[in-house]
């Protein structure tokens, strides 16, 4: 089929716009790459491009000397495995019993839990119920009132129900339980799916700030995401002023314009873990929207 | 007539102790179901009772049971008050902007994506416009704090050069509405084209072909046939979103706002945390949740009705 001129230039018009949209959402990043190995006089200047000037890891230098950015990370990291496991085994937990037409009471369970998809107690009943349980400056308060999200279990629920009945009929026969159903025969078939949820649950554990920020007191517990909250966006002067300990600056001028360059690079520190595995789990969280649209 | 009663009767008692028999066979699925049950009632149902201290004086020794009644005293004070008619505004304008600029965007992207072949180039343009979803609102914020600083930011390193004068535009209340809609934008266009370019999939191909014999352009393919084929879903996607007209998270204002820009950027929820949690009026501020709450929940029922009439589909 021949082409019209003006489908070509469409085809042009088009391939251009997705090229710049390409560049709108990565030239940010690219920007802050290159800002944290500039020179600060150079960032003040606005020499910076995509090239950085004055190329320097004074910054990154002293990021690795400062203590604070490996105990959050270390933090996070806990935070993270932890919360994650939690969510998936409360999730399969909750899943596999509704994904059984045998399970007697299913219609009334499911209605409790859709209605707190609809209402909640909000923020001051659910700080003061954690409160309550003694949760407070605890891990606990970060891990289990997220422990389920109710749009992932039905997620999960789907899934298995797309496992044939006869498989676990079969297995029941043999005389196994439901537990070990549940383990032997519908988690390794289900392996996929559990891996999607469990991504989901843990980028949203990595990235999680406002929990961390009302429950923890104790500044030592704080996670990645309230360090970099309190050095790029609060200006934290304690913060900055102790990493640049670290940087050897010989005048007080450099000292105030080196915080910028810091500031980046904390920025990269924090993004680089998600930007290197983003693009090989990002087609499991589409698969995961795609069931979610369709259920939902 | 009284034989078959008693027939019933006796099917029912059949069919309880078949229920029964059921329960007891199943009775690991309960066992397994009961933490999750648990968590619900705790960490779900719990609070929802807690709202009791909405019309309540909270008082933090006496706990929530001994603390004392005042009935809709602390909705009054807040109607009452300067901040109200200012934070339903703020909260109403910021979404209603996200609506008309933010919702439109991610359609479009899916439209133009549509249109490319399928390859790589499109799935690394795809890719890339995923990226701000995996990242934290801190460091979306944080970028976006850093590109507007008066001395060093990007923006105002490009205003300079340009002969402009600097400004801090994060002080100002007047940029904040654009400064959000722009970053919701921004954060968002890639991730919302999903659900879009699924539901692309789904158009019937015979329908472009049956466009084609009759001598339609691509331009009149997508007009009649393209965006007809995704309306339902379009509709529906208006119609939550109509339904959250009052709910604006307090994730990312929280992290760009600042006393100065109160005027604009705030809204019921970063209220109720500032009140409830930074002041511990806690009562008061749950009052104020719960105003927002069931303001969202209205507005809900209403778009989902009208989504079970025109889109024909519904949340419930």
């Amino acid at each position: 089929m021949k082409k019209s001129a003006s489908r070509k230039a469409f085809e042009v018009f088009n391939v251009i716009f997705m090229i710049l949209l390409s560049v709108v959402m990565l030239y940010p990043f690219l920007y802050v790459a290159s800002c944290s190995v500039s020179s600060s006089a150079s960032i003040q200047a606005g020499r910076v491009g995509l090239i950085p000037e004055g190329f320097n890891i004074d910054a990154y230098r002293a990021i690795i000397g400062y203590k604070v950015i490996w105990r959050s990370y270390g933090n996070t990291i806990y935070y993270t495995v932890l919360g994650t496991a939690i969510n998936l085994i409360m999730t399969m937990l909750g899943a596999y019993p509704l994904s059984r037409s045998d399970f007697y009471g299913r219609g009334v369970f499911t209605v409790i839990i859709a209605i707190t998809m609809y209402f909640s107690g909000g923020l001051i009943p659910t700080f003061l119920t954690i409160n309550a349980l003694g949760m407070y400056d605890t891990v606990w308060a970060i891990v289990l009132p997220g422990a389920i999200s109710t749009m992932n279990m039905i997620i999960m629920r789907t899934f298995f129900q797309g496992i044939p009945d006869a498989l676990e009929e079969a297995a029941i026969i043999d005389g196994a339980s439901d537990m070990q159903v549940l383990i032997r025969i519908i988690l390794p078939l289900s392996v996929p799916s559990i891996m999607t949820i469990g991504m989901f649950y843990a980028v949203g554990h990595w990235n999680s700030w406002f929990p961390p920020l009302i429950y923890f007191r104790t500044s030592t517990k704080y996670p990645l995401q309230l360090v970099l909250r309190q050095i790029v966006i609060e200006n934290n002067t304690n913060e900055l002023e102790a990493m640049q300990q670290g940087m050897y600056i010989e005048d007080e001028t450099k000292m105030n314009s080196s915080a910028e360059t810091l500031k980046y690079a904390v920025i990269m520190v924090s993004a680089i873990p998600i930007l290197c595995v983003y693009p090989f789990v990002q087609k499991y969280f589409v698969k995961g929207v795609m069931i979610g649209s369709i259920k939902g | 007539m009284a034989s078959k009663v008693k027939l019933s009767k006796a099917q029912k008692a059949h069919e309880r102790q078949r229920t029964w028999q059921n329960i007891k066979k199943n009775k690991w699925l309960y066992v397994m179901f009961a933490p999750v049950l648990i968590y619900y009632i705790i960490f779900k149902y719990v609070p929802m009772v807690g709202i009791v201290i909405a019309f309540k004086n909270y008082n933090v020794f006496k706990g929530i049971w001994a603390s004392p009644w005042v009935g809709f005293q602390q909705f009054q004070r807040f109607f009452n008050s300067i901040y109200a008619w200012r934070l339903i505004r703020n909260t109403f304008l910021i979404s209603f902007y996200g609506l008309i600029f933010g919702f439109p965007a991610p359609i479009l992207l899916a439209l133009l994506l549509n249109e490319l072949k399928d390859g790589a180039f499109k799935k690394v343009t795809q890719t890339i416009s995923y990226l701000p979803h995996f990242l934290s609102s801190v460091i979306i914020a944080g970028i976006v704090t850093s590109f507007l600083r008066p001395e060093t930011g990007l923006f105002n390193n490009i205003r300079a050069a340009l002969g402009l004068e600097r400004i801090y535009f994060l002080i100002y209340p007047q940029y904040f509405r654009t400064i959000y809609t722009t970053m919701g934008i921004w954060a968002g266009i890639g991730w919302g084209s999903i659900i879009y370019l699924a539901a692309l999939t789904g158009v019937d191909p015979e329908l472009y072909e049956a466009c084609i014999i009759d001598g339609g352009g691509r331009f009149r393919q997508t007009l009649h046939i393209t965006i007809p084929g995704i309306l339902p879903t379009i509709t529906i996607m208006l119609i939550m979103r109509i339904g959250q007209l009052l709910s604006v998270g307090s994730d990312t204002i929280l992290l760009l706002y600042t006393p100065s820009t109160y005027i604009t950027a705030d809204v019921i929820s970063t209220y109720v945390y500032r009140v409830g949690l930074i002041d511990a009026n806690y009562s008061f501020s749950a009052a104020v949740g719960l105003f927002n709450s069931v303001i969202a929940m209205v507005l809900l029922t209403i778009s989902n009705s009208l989504s079970k009439r025109f889109g024909e589909t519904s949340l419930w």
